[in-house]
């Protein structure tokens, strides 16, 4: 065992100053035997962070020693704690996982200004956290300032990850690009970004050659190709890339000639004519990326290209086609080249059959994620899957356990049949895309679907359910779902009660969000002190009212208990709630449109 | 040629009538089909009431932000009460399905562009074709095709899991039958319609093929029970004609 001082700098540890009964000689026997040191050491080998919260929970001196070493730190919920009580607790992170906003305001039921500013955050870790080295968002709200601010702040600052997030534009970018001279992990995904240029790429140094991980796959701003050139050629630990839709061909093509030891690539639009030799060379290149184990982009893509892509194929374990709307057989050409496909993400415009060739080709597949090629609402051409392709999977992928299905049908049969081939899903999450259509063939609602889910698979953590839905579904879930954590629910259930049962059963609850369900008071406070095992609680177009939201406010002072309130609304009803547990008591920069009770 | 009648309201209204009170959805798809077998409304009629933009003011208050989006929602697609091909419902429910509005952008642009370059190719007429019940759409070229019965061959096999009923067997030129036309609109079987370019819905059939080609937009096969609105005007304009 190494007993040497780490050499990086950290915060002089002292004893605690307050004499404990815990440290007393009498109850040796109760405290640890180790010196500070030795505990520390030890637990800084862990990293899960439930073993983390146990360990704490022990006795004052692993709770001390835990918190010296711990240096990863994830909020689910930034407002759930301040960033002064985080700093007060933990001295030594260097790592930040922030995440913001309820998950319903991907969808657009969030206003905007709403909140999770990363601002105060910044602030705080500028003064106490001077090392920080990783900061990854999620639905947060950054500005460039913020931006700048984290750039000049931290010197050994390494990754930056937003996801989600909104309030910033390409500048912001520069100023990261400037000024962190130790940049590994540049990850900017699916944010609402205002995009003015893609100059923030020209502004890495010409001696910058840390990068490992660089993703602008959602800017579509052009970056000066040859800057990107030269700092791939520059970056030699680079192992993921992913360039935007502008990218051509040919340029992917230098790129890919740079950097062969790419493990994550993902492409840009695939729509040009290549020459029969630009087409050989583009294979060839392919072919030289040994370590290529994700694929993603594609944005565009015709099926001369694809075959350039099979030699790459054989060792990709992740395949994400969600921006290509490929046809059944051109997937299915592509998969024969993917014996070791674990992840796969597709458009529903490969349809059941693509789905038959998922089934037929992919045996180690572990998750699955089908989307909508098509906005369902709109009078377009729909291809679709129904409930074949899913069976189709399950038959021939027996370790699948994570499912995203987009579909336009559904029956109990096929789910039941589903999850007897493949009981080991953790995540289950069916959309049937017509809101409260029942089961196709019988006409029934899809409740013996969802009880079938979580009759036969124990291990489920997270849910969603779709379809015509009685309280039924939620008796069963309530009953049945022992591992549940999260479980999101729209236009489903009869009464109450439905929402009564998840409540008072599903023990491991974190996160249930709900929309436009007849659940109202009387659900929501039926069992409200779960709600403070819970993270959080979303309702939105229930039956709800202000009246009952604050009468939860009062029992629950410890919850915070917000409206959203928005222009039309009568006051009576309350619209959009949300609930979530709080050391840090009610927001102080909540909008005027939210209410807490 | 009557164009005024063709403007007349009442078709629209009629349009309408035949969808008030129906709960969840729209005349396009599987939707229907859930409606016709004793589907239940449910309390939270935000759906319900959004869907025709005629009870507004009706809908709950915890719809009513909804309805306001829906409004624009609706201004923006251009959405008409009196057209029966759209589902006007499913347009106004913000945030469903979910996805992430990010991914939605992309696919429009490039659906956008892929359509672009398919009209620009002049010598095709692409037409959408929905099928009542069916839960997806075709596009087809009609060009490829010499005449109704060709047309009806055709569709027959792309909607072949669905009863099309006899405009498969005896070709669309049947309709102009007034007493043929009132006993399949009478019964459950499908009736093929279409939009032509002045927006207005017409019975296939009406008009010699290649004209019906030059002027149709898109084609709806509907339930025939369904059709009984439009068939007066088809028998008048035959009528008229011969």
């Amino acid at each position: 065992m190494d007993f040497s001082l780490p050499t990086e700098p950290m915060n002089h540890k002292r004893k605690n100053p307050d004499p404990s009964p815990d440290s007393d000689e009498s109850t040796t026997q109760l405290s640890s035997p180790f010196p500070d040191e030795v505990l520390e050491r030890v637990l800084s080998l862990l990293n899960s962070r439930k073993d983390r919260n146990s360990v704490s929970l022990v006795c004052k001196d692993w709770y001390d020693a835990e918190r010296w070493s711990r240096t990863h730190v994830f909020i689910g919920n930034c407002y759930s704690v301040s960033p002064e009580i985080l700093t007060r607790r933990f001295p030594n992170i260097r790592s930040v996982t922030l995440k913001g906003k309820p998950r319903f305001s991907d969808f657009d039921l969030v206003p905007p200004k709403w909140g999770a500013y990363v601002h105060s955050w910044l602030l705080v870790f500028a003064t106490k956290y001077h090392f920080l080295e990783e900061l990854r968002l999620k639905r947060m709200t950054v500005s460039d300032e913020n931006l700048k601010l984290l750039a000049l702040s931290f010197p050994n600052f390494k990754a930056l990850s937003l996801l989600s997030c909104d309030g910033f534009s390409t500048d912001g970018l520069a100023s990261i690009t400037t000024h962190c001279k130790n940049l590994t992990e540049l990850d900017i995904q699916e944010n609402d970004i205002d995009d003015k240029s893609g100059k923030w790429l020209s502004c890495f140094p010409e001696n910058f050659m840390s990068l490992e991980v660089l993703n602008f796959a959602n800017l579509n701003s052009d970056v000066n190709f040859e800057a990107l050139e030269r700092l791939v050629s520059r970056c030699k630990s680079l192992k993921v890339l992913k360039v935007n839709e502008n990218m051509t061909l040919e340029q992917l093509h230098r790129l890919l000639v740079l950097a062969p030891h790419l493990r994550e690539l993902g492409t840009g639009s695939l729509l040009q004519e290549l020459t029969p030799r630009q087409h050989s060379e583009l294979k060839s290149a392919f072919n030289n990326c040994k370590n290529l184990n994700m694929l993603s982009g594609f944005y565009e893509v015709t099926s001369i290209f694809l075959p350039v892509l099979y030699p790459a194929c054989t060792s990709l374990t992740f395949l994400n086609l969600s921006y290509a709307a490929l046809r059944s057989d051109e997937l299915s050409n592509l998969l024969v080249h993917c014996p070791l496909l674990q992840r796969l993400w597709v458009l529903d415009s490969v349809e059941d059959e693509g789905l038959e060739a998922v089934g037929s080709n992919c045996p180690l597949l572990e998750e699955l994620r089908v989307f909508p090629a098509s906005d369902p609402f709109e009078d377009e051409i729909l291809h679709g899957v129904t409930e074949a392709g899913f069976l189709a999977v399950s038959y021939g992928c027996k370790k699948l356990h994570y499912v995203l299905y987009f579909c336009r049908q559904m029956t109990n049969a096929a789910v039941a049949t589903i999850v007897q081939n493949c009981p080991d899903f953790t995540h289950f999450r069916l959309c049937i895309m017509n809101p409260r259509q029942p089961d196709y063939q019988t006409n029934e609602p899809m409740d013996e679907a969802f009880g079938a889910v979580v009759k036969t698979c124990t291990k489920l953590r997270r849910l969603a359910v779709s379809g015509l839905l009685t309280d039924l579904t939620f008796e069963y879930i309530g009953k049945y779902a022992n591992n549940l954590e999260t479980l999101s629910v729209a236009f489903a259930g009869s009464s109450d009660r439905g929402m009564e049962c998840v409540l008072k059963g599903c023990p491991k609850l974190r996160k249930l969000e709900i929309r436009d369900c007849p659940f109202g008071n009387a659900a929501l406070l039926s069992s409200f002190r779960k709600y403070e095992s819970m993270r959080s609680l979303w309702m939105s177009g229930c039956k709800v009212t202000m009246d009952g939201c604050r009468l939860l406010a009062q029992e629950m002072p410890r919850l915070n208990v917000e409206v959203i309130r928005e222009c039309g609304n009568d006051g009576f009803q309350a619209d959009k709630l949300y609930v979530y547990r709080s050391v840090a008591g009610p927001r102080k920069d909540a909008p005027s449109f939210v209410l807490t009770l | 040629m009557e164009v005024g009648s063709k403007k007349e309201k009442k078709m629209g209204f009629e349009e309408t009538e035949l969808r008030l009170g129906l709960p969840g959805n729209t005349g396009g798809s599987e939707g229907e089909v859930a409606r016709k077998r004793g589907f239940s409304q449910t309390d939270t009629t935000t759906t319900v009431d959004l869907k025709l933009n005629l009870s507004s003011k009706e809908a709950t208050a915890a719809g009513m932000n909804l309805n306001e989006k829906a409004n624009t929602l609706q201004k923006e697609k251009n959405l008409l009460a009196t057209d029966p091909a759209k589902p006007p419902a499913k347009a106004q429910v913000v945030g469903w399905p979910p996805v992430r509005s990010f991914r939605k952008n992309i696919l429009a642009v490039q659906k956008g562009s892929s359509e672009e370059s398919e009209k620009a190719s002049g010598n095709a007429a692409f037409v959408k074709v929905s099928v009542d019940g069916a839960p997806y759409l075709r596009k087809v070229d009609l060009k490829m095709y010499q005449s109704y019965q060709e047309l009806s061959d055709a569709l027959g096999k792309m909607f072949s899991s669905f009863t099309i009923g006899t405009c498969g067997s005896q070709g669309m030129k049947d309709f102009m039958n007034e007493s043929k036309l009132m006993d399949l609109l009478h019964s459950s079987d499908y009736v093929p319609t279409y939009e032509d370019k002045d927006g207005d819905w017409m019975l296939v059939g009406d008009v010699p093929w290649e004209m019906f080609v030059d002027s149709c937009k898109r084609v709806r096969i509907m339930k025939g029970t369904e059709a009984i609105g439009l068939a007066p005007r088809a028998m008048e304009k035959c009528k008229n004609r011969s």
